[in-house]
């Protein structure tokens, strides 16, 4: 029964347990994130910045350094220029997140062509935009162990104030909070969740683990601090599955290659998301 | 401009101010948006900031909360330091998703320690504390829901709490009634008034209606085109005090308890109750004015 499910070599190999270690860490973190991301209505900017990130990592493909730091160093930039154009102002947050998102896909889409002409593959194309977590070289978990707890740590230290400046700007304001302040340590701590996210399940896909899990777990709980918590489960348990049933389907038509995990993260993500929502409103926490 | 009319109770001097505010003028962008304002309130006493829309309002809220410079005059709390729960307000407008994830204690908590770094650990002080507030605002039956769900009258309960537990001197509601009906606007008010009494708070509440105000009002600071009167209702809201406000005549009515200010110049007039209570009136004086 059990080899049903686990087809031999699942815990032995090498490559899944990489995968599951990243991929639990990532999307503690996303879940961390992505429940202040859905709460101040910033989705879109996660997107744009998990978008644009795929120049990076395409550019550090292209230089033969690991995607991580590409998608770190752009993502964080991007999320500098996002800043000073405006994200604060309502208005102003579409205006800066459009901006960068086309200004992030004509870099990716030169250097994604770039990347195709050098090695005449399409390998660089899809795991930038659509992510590897099997293909995962081990230097990679001390970088995402780290940015991951500078991501969690600035959310963790901000909580409080950051919480009260995503409900109500006006209220921490008039308690003399730096709302800006506040605010732009946010979407640093965001630029580091999505592109540690985009490494794992691709640029164009990052905003699924970042706001899925989240937007899930708003509906399970009215209370910020087990939404957080409940994110993050969501988030490793869909990864977890996803990296399982990715195993899996080396076994499923057409036989002998593996189904992409990134497509299975996402499915469960929105399947959970679908089944919070049917939830009747009498059974959820109202 | 201003007229500062002091009453028996203040002028017996020695009274500790809740707040000064004193000749303060705010030009924002080369238009004067207060001009001279002065009054002072004091501990335990209710006072209505009324003025129609674009009489200033909202600027002077946000200069007492220092969000706003002033281009002169000078502004002193009771209290002397400013901490970060010195003053509590509580905002005009608060729309919350219905989905956010935090319940009413939760808003109140992050009025004793929103300001505070790191994740709240649990506290059987915070918890009672927050209790406490709970209680005093009447909202045990809906503390546990999702703000976002509450209806206006509830959700400026949670927030009348927020601003509250973290013990200030002074509290600034801007234009809590707006969107309440009329019995829960009575009910806000009311708590409003036993709160400021009970606590030895000073409470100051704008709202473009002053009739809604007028049972607890100890006193009125009448704000027209950026200038105020102080004092008491009888003593503000009348035709002369009020013409010298306006800068033209401008009749006080009295009908059935309620008071309705009528700018005399002949013509424009409609009947009182046509009149939508937050049309703009941008010089300040409209011809009929229900306040």
């Amino acid at each position: 029964m059990t080899s049903a499910i686990f087809e031999p070599g699942f815990f032995s190999s090498s490559s899944v347990q990489l995968a599951g270690a990243v991929g639990a860490i990532v999307a503690i973190v996303a879940g961390c994130v992505g429940v202040f991301t859905v709460i101040r209505g910033q989705s879109f900017a996660g997107e744009a910045l998990g978008d644009i990130g795929a120049a990076g990592g395409s550019s550090a493909y292209l230089a033969g350094v690991a995607p991580l730091w590409g998608f770190m160093a752009v993502a964080v930039a991007a999320a500098g220029v996002m800043e000073m154009i405006g994200i604060q102002r309502t208005r102003g947050r579409d205006l800066a997140t459009g901006i960068v998102l086309g200004a992030g896909f004509g870099l990716a889409a030169l250097f994604l062509y770039l990347g195709t002409t050098y090695d005449n593959t399409t390998g660089a194309t899809v795991t930038v935009l659509f992510g590897s977590v099997f293909a995962l070289d081990t230097s990679v978990l001390p970088l995402v162990a780290v940015f991951g707890a500078v991501a969690t740590g600035t959310i963790l230290l901000l909580y409080r104030p950051l919480l009260l400046a995503s409900v109500s700007p006006e209220l921490a304001s008039a308690r003399r909070l730096p709302v800006r302040v506040i605010g732009g340590l946010y979407l640093l701590a965001m630029a580091l969740a999505v592109a540690l996210s985009a490494v794992t399940i691709g640029a164009i896909l990052s905003t699924a683990l970042l706001v899925g899990p989240a937007a899930t777990a708003l509906q399970l709980t009215r209370r910020p601090g087990r939404a957080i918590m409940t994110a993050g489960l969501i988030g490793v348990g869909a990864m977890w599955l996803g990296i399982l049933l990715a195993y899996d389907s080396y076994y499923w038509p057409p036989l002998h290659h593996g189904w992409p995990v990134s497509f299975f993260v996402v499915t469960i993500v929105l399947l959970a998301y679908i089944s919070s929502r049917a939830i009747p409103a009498r059974g959820r926490q109202a | 401009m201003t007229t500062e009319v002091l009453t028996p109770a203040a002028s017996t001097a020695a009274v500790q101010k809740a707040l000064s505010i004193d000749d303060v003028s705010v030009r924002l962008g080369g238009r004067t948006v207060l001009e001279h304002v002065s009054f002072s309130l004091t501990p335990g006493e209710f006072t209505g900031l009324i003025g129609s829309n674009g009489a200033g309002k909202t600027t002077l809220f946000r200069v007492i909360l220092e969000l706003q410079p002033t281009t002169s005059g000078s502004i002193h709390l009771g209290s002397g330091r400013r901490s970060k729960a010195a003053i509590g307000y509580v905002p005009q407008k608060f729309l919350l998703d219905p989905d956010m994830p935090l319940r009413g204690r939760d808003l109140i908590a992050l009025g004793l320690d929103g300001q505070r770094l790191g994740v709240p650990l649990p506290s059987k002080t915070r918890r009672a504390r927050v209790d406490e507030m709970v209680d005093a605002v009447d909202a045990r039956d809906f503390a546990d829901a999702r703000v976002g769900r509450l209806s206006g009258g509830e959700q400026q309960r949670i927030l009348i709490a927020h601003a509250l537990i973290s013990r200030p001197k002074l509290l600034l509601l801007d234009e809590p009634l707006a969107n309440l009906d009329l019995r829960a606007a009575q009910d806000v008010v009311g708590l409003l008034s036993r709160i400021a009494a009970e606590q030895r708070i000073a409470v100051l509440i704008s709202a473009h209606e002053m009739n809604p105000l007028l049972p607890v009002m100890d006193r009125i600071v009448y704000l027209a085109a950026g200038r105020a009167a102080s004092g008491t209702v009888d003593e503000i809201v009348r035709s002369e005090v009020l013409s010298k406000l306006y800068g033209h005549h401008v009749d006080v009515l009295r009908v059935h308890g309620r008071v309705i200010v009528v700018a005399g110049t002949g013509h424009d007039e409609h009947a009182p109750e046509e009149q939508a209570p937050d049309e703009p009136a941008d010089d300040g004086a409209p011809a009929v004015e229900i306040v």
